[in-house]
């Protein structure tokens, strides 16, 4: 659960509203059309690979800086599942959050 | 507004604006779970908003609030949203040699800036012509801000009404995550930077403050130097 004041959560929304919209601005009205290097180019395009990836097992293995094994892998095997059957977003996580409920029930 | 109406009568134009509206509204459902995600970690109704209407760029923001909501400093969300935003800036970059066709005044581009995110910069680079990729940036950007925002709206509305443990619903970020993650996972570069970025991120986070793990997966983009594709 949240540890920072709400009021604090504020001043990273702004940051990061602010930062997003730089960054989208400073490539479409500053820079013009210039050509990255190629490596800046793909290194930047695998960020999402490697954070995405991070993303998932944070949030399905770990509880503040423990790893744990909890109800969630449930839900986590669930979505691997659907997702590559390319079910739709909501269906995953439907699918998802009821696998875990089921077993956090029982 | 009037003429993206009246174009309706061109077969080309009917076609790219009913695919934008299309994906519009496909990522409002995204947007849904993203309210309820956010206010199940902790961040309140009109945050969820605010976030949906001036980041506007949805895996920064899942992955902001799944930071914050697991005890990560904000620094650390921050930081993590960031660099899933800097792809955002090659778009861009990309965006900008039809800017010209696009948004004319300096500031209508100015506006147009915070549309730059992957959809509109994939629908606006597919049209042949720059009048088509005018329509398909403007009605794909502005679409795509209407379905979101509602969206954001009513999961975070719907997600502060129940329970989320109860409902399994913090499994709602990582099963967004991997929905998100499987285009990536298309080309053998992209496969070598979500194993090297997961495995760095479980070996570092017992010893590391929550959500710095985040930043340290992000030197699996390195596999990038010298591989070519």
């Amino acid at each position: 659960m949240i540890t920072e004041a709400p009021a604090n959560l504020w001043i990273m929304i702004i940051a990061l509203a602010a930062s997003a919209y730089l960054l989208k601005m400073f490539g479409l009205v500053v820079l013009g059309s210039r050509q990255l290097p190629k490596v800046f180019d793909r290194c930047l395009g695998l960020i999402p690979a490697a954070l995405l990836s991070a993303l998932v097992l944070k949030d399905t293995f770990s509880l503040g800086q423990s790893l744990v094994v909890d109800a969630r892998v449930a839900g986590f095997a669930v979505a691997v599942v659907a997702a590559w059957r390319r079910a739709p977003l909501i269906v995953v996580v439907v699918l998802a959050a009821t696998a875990t409920a089921l077993v956090r029930a029982v | 507004m009037k003429r993206v109406f009246a174009s309706l009568n061109e077969p080309e134009l009917r076609r790219v604006v009913v695919s934008s509206l299309t994906l519009g509204a496909a990522v409002g459902v995204f947007a849904l779970s993203f309210g309820v995600a956010s206010v199940s970690a902790g961040a309140s109704v009109w945050q969820t908003c605010a976030l949906s209407l001036f980041v506007f760029t949805g895996a920064s923001q899942f992955s902001a609030m799944s930071v914050v909501g697991a005890g990560g400093s904000l620094a650390a969300a921050f930081g993590g949203a960031v660099l899933l935003a800097a792809r955002n800036f090659v778009y861009g970059l990309a965006l900008s040699s039809s800017a010209n066709s696009m948004a004319k005044s300096l500031p209508r581009r100015l506006f147009a800036a915070h549309f730059v995110i992957d959809e509109t910069t994939a629908l606006a680079l597919g049209q042949e012509s720059p009048r088509l990729r005018k329509v398909a940036f403007w009605t794909t950007g502005l679409g795509l801000f209407t379905f979101w925002n509602l969206g954001t709206l009513i999961g975070a509305l719907a997600g502060s009404a129940i329970d989320p443990q109860k409902f399994g619903l913090d499994i709602a970020f990582p099963a967004a995550f991997i929905v998100m993650l499987m285009p990536h996972l298309r080309s053998k570069l992209g496969r070598q930077a979500a194993v090297l970025g997961g495995a760095l991120c479980l070996v570092s986070i017992s010893f590391l403050p929550v959500g710095v793990p985040i930043l340290i997966a992000a030197m699996a983009v390195l596999v990038g130097v010298r591989g070519d594709n």
